[in-house]
């Protein structure tokens, strides 16, 4: 059942752009180090970092408002998981453009060299 | 994560024959697959529509950028813009910038689209389904044509 509800969750929130969630260095600590698996609490996050627990707060919050992760609640205890599937998704699309990009280039090739 | 396409060619023609095959528009629209409606002029937009069979419903909207001669040629665009009942003006574009190299044997062409974390993520989506979409749809066409000859 909550498997379901947050994968509704993740395509409401596949809304928010991906790119600008991940074009900041915090940002993407927090994704490696959750993409390693186990989801994580804001303590756990914050250790060996010099950020403090606020700005880790703040960072998962746009991370979550692109789905990029998932914040799992088990009573009071808050977790924090990644959700692959916004990243695969942009990736995805780049590799169709680029594709795009491949096949137009070719034709250009055949096109000034014949 | 990266955020732009970066493509590197090398063409057997001088760069001259490269840079009117990118700068004029009807040299353009016949690799491109696309029917231009009149010559490129930095500054302004460029309007036609898609040849690309399956695809001719489509509109070709561009904004020349800059036109250097045989260095530089750059548009911005909608990146698939392909749903003729959206009206995609207010939403960002991306660049598209072709930079000429001689070489000793002809030309090094150097093509980068930037400024996709700009783009809506909806958009991205769903230009990647209509985009999958339709090319599963043209491999069927051929596979029937080629089933029937």
């Amino acid at each position: 059942m909550s498997r379901n509800r947050s994968s509704a969750v993740s395509r409401t929130r596949a809304r928010a752009p991906v790119f600008a969630a991940l074009g900041d260095e915090t940002r993407l600590t927090l994704v490696v180090r959750l993409s390693a698996g186990q989801p994580q609490s804001i303590s756990q996050l914050t250790e060996g970092t010099r950020l403090t627990r606020q700005a880790v707060t703040k960072h998962l919050r746009v991370l979550e408002s692109a789905g990029i992760v998932h914040n799992i609640r088990n009573g009071r205890e808050s977790r924090f998981e990644f959700n692959p599937q916004p990243i695969a998704e942009m990736k995805e699309y780049l590799e169709s453009v680029s594709a795009q990009w491949d096949r137009a280039l070719s034709r250009l090739k055949s096109f000034v060299e014949d | 994560m990266q955020d732009r396409i970066e493509k590197r060619i090398e063409l057997k023609a001088p760069v001259s024959r490269v840079w009117r095959a990118l700068t004029d528009h009807r040299e353009f629209g016949e690799w491109f697959r696309v029917k231009i409606d009149g010559p490129f002029v930095p500054g302004q937009v460029s309007l036609g529509h898609i040849t690309y069979p399956g695809y001719e419903h489509l509109k070709w909207e561009a904004v020349v950028q800059k036109m250097e001669p045989e260095r530089l040629f750059s548009f911005t665009w909608h990146p698939y813009a392909i749903d003729p009942k959206m009206d995609y003006s207010n939403e960002p574009q991306t660049l598209v910038e072709f930079r000429l190299e001689p070489t000793a044997t002809g030309t090094l062409l150097f093509v980068t689209e930037s400024g996709f974390d700009k783009i809506p993520s909806h958009r991205r989506d769903e230009a990647f389904r209509m985009n999958d979409g339709g090319w599963t749809q043209q491999m069927k066409n051929i596979e029937t044509h080629v089933a029937k000859s």
